[in-house]
């Protein structure tokens, strides 16, 4: 059963900028989408900063409306009928906003179990059982203003399912938390998924997404540029291995002359602490790794290495490319 | 659900110390300033006259200057996206906002009750109490209502918290709480009969001076009635406006 249908959604905004003499100017933010979601599915939007990522979760929760296109969840469309939308869905994202500082992570839960429609004779065993889920218990009563940042997104999920949401929107969760916090959240969302509830997730990890989801669709400048599981985008960049170069110093010369090697798919430059990496993407059946090191004369070099291409490398290529 | 949340609210609003001092001391600030007018040769019935205006000021003030910013504190926090999200009506969730603000108020009238009497020796006598605590009642909800009906503006326009700052001070003057409307110019009248704590200062002050203060009472209660019914009107399509704006997540 499709849970989620998207169908030429688009937005923009308007802004507008100057005081005296006030001009508008209309962004794409979203530029006609369209994917689905079937049931107990765990799909990604995956895609740099300014993608698009967090206004098309935001109109399929009902927080913005579509300037076109059309979107359906679990059968109600987010403009006709958001309060139905709303019932079903729960939404978590990333940061530090979000919450009452001054409230107890307890009467955060409260609260929202009010807003959110939780029978109050329910409501004591749900947050209980919440608190125990993401691992606050004991620190329930504690204010949230003296929580650390992984406290506060785990409080945000056990807020995004009081009311045992059919589907869950999670907009970047994982976004500043140590690396022990974000595995364990990656076991709860998967815990979830388990369990029947279909998850809509974006993110900036690429381990993180084919760690978890079924399907990813990379977007970019608010256009889909390619949808399927990790291993279908992986094989996309092909059976090539990928070449990487530590420089110091410029490696512009040195990227656009491998680039111009026979079997070279792409050749880019990536900043990575004080020193640049050279990445090049061969054609499958291509062997380039010593024409790339021919290539590095006048240049201080460091570690070298050749690998299978990663999701990263297909993400890279995919947005790249956009 | 509107209790727990007023609850919530006024949690919150009793645990932030910086709002907790302005709110303890601007009522007592409010109190001085009508005694000091109307201390010298004023007779007790005058006094408690300015001792009843002063505590609605204090009323007023929390409510207009608080209600406002609380949905624009609400944006800026980041639960404002949520409390949209939630499937219930924006106005449910933002009515128990602007009451708990207003209940807060409550403080201002008994502070500046005490504040007269043991401070400027004023003889606080109330005729009728139980009427009395029926206006101060009616006056508190129906500025409440005047917080929701300015929260449901802010949900659109993020702007529109200053008008509960820019308010404060005109309705003081207006609604006739330190001076008779009457002494006004002729146009300001028509004008306070709209605003609803110019009915609920007469109706205290009756209560408190012997006279009848039900029409007072039931007048504030209907102007308060008519901005929530403005406000519900309004929330949906002020929500859509907001949607359609990307209005409810900017700072």
């Amino acid at each position: 059963m499709t849970v989620i249908a998207v169908a030429g959604l688009q937005r923009s905004y308007r802004t507008r900028t100057g005081i005296r003499r006030r001009t508008s100017k209309t962004v794409e933010a979203v530029r006609g989408v369209d994917f689905s979601v079937e049931r107990g599915e765990l799909f990604g939007l995956l895609g740099p900063n300014g993608a698009g990522k967090t206004t098309i979760i935001k109109m399929l929760i009902t927080l913005l409306l579509p300037t076109a296109g059309s979107a359906r969840v679990l059968g109600y469309d987010v403009v006709e009928d958001p309060r139905e939308v709303r019932k079903r869905v729960g939404y978590v994202f990333g940061g530090e906003r979000g919450l009452y500082e001054r409230l107890s992570a307890r009467d955060n839960l409260r609260y929202f179990a009010e807003l959110y429609g939780v029978p109050p004779r329910e409501q004591g065993a749900r947050i209980g059982e919440l608190v125990e889920l993401v691992g606050l218990t004991g620190r329930e009563r504690e204010r949230v203003e003296g929580y650390s940042r992984g406290m506060r997104q785990r409080l945000h999920i056990a807020r995004g399912l009081l009311h045992r949401p059919d589907v869950l929107f999670l907009d970047e969760p994982s976004i500043g938390i140590d690396p022990v916090g974000a595995r364990e959240l990656r076991g709860t969302v998967a815990g979830l998924v388990e369990q029947g509830t279909t998850v809509l997730l974006t993110t900036h990890y690429m381990f993180e997404a084919d760690e978890l989801c079924d399907r990813i669709a990379v977007i970019a400048s608010g256009r889909i540029v390619a949808t399927g599981s990790p291993e279908e985008l992986k094989s996309r960049v092909g059976e090539g291995s990928v070449v990487e170069v530590e420089i110091f110093g410029d490696a512009e010369p040195v990227r656009a002359r491998a680039e111009a090697l026979p079997g070279v798919r792409s050749a880019i430059a990536e900043d990575r602490g004080q020193a640049q990496v050279l990445v090049v993407r061969a054609e499958p059946g291509a062997e380039v790794a010593q024409a790339v090191l021919a290539c590095l004369d006048g240049v201080s070099t460091g570690r070298v290495s050749t690998r299978s291409p990663t999701l990263e490398d297909a993400y890279v290529e995919l947005v790249g490319g956009a | 659900m509107f209790l727990i949340a007023w609850l919530m609210h006024l949690k919150m609003l009793s645990r932030s110390a910086f709002d907790g001092v302005l709110g303890v001391l601007w009522p007592l600030f409010f109190a001085t300033i009508a005694f000091l007018m109307y201390g010298a040769g004023g007779d007790d019935a005058t006094l408690l006259y300015a001792a009843v205006g002063a505590s609605v000021m204090g009323i007023w003030s929390s409510v207009s200057t608080a209600a406002s910013s609380a949905v624009q504190r609400e944006r800026w926090a980041g639960t404002l996206e949520l409390l949209v999200a939630a499937p219930v009506r924006l106005p449910v969730v933002l009515l128990p906002i602007t009451t708990a603000m207003a209940t807060v108020g409550l403080y201002s009238m008994v502070a500046t009750l005490l504040w007269g009497r043991f401070l400027f020796g004023i003889d606080i006598r109330i005729e009728h109490p139980w009427l009395f605590a029926l206006s101060v009642l009616a006056t508190v909800l129906s500025i409440g209502m005047v917080g929701f009906l300015m929260s449901v503006t802010v949900v659109r326009y993020r702007s529109a918290w200053a008008l509960g700052t820019a308010f404060e001070e005109p309705v003081w003057l207006v609604c006739g709480f330190l001076v008779p409307v009457a002494i006004l110019p002729d146009w300001v009248e028509p004008l306070s009969w709209l605003l609803a704590p110019t009915w609920g200062v007469r109706a205290i002050r009756e209560a408190a001076l012997g006279g009848s203060p039900l029409p007072d009472v039931a007048l504030c209660l209907g102007v308060g009635l008519a901005y929530a019914a403005i406000g519900f009107y309004f929330a949906d399509r002020v929500l859509t406006s907001a949607r359609r704006n990307a209005t409810l997540s900017l700072s």
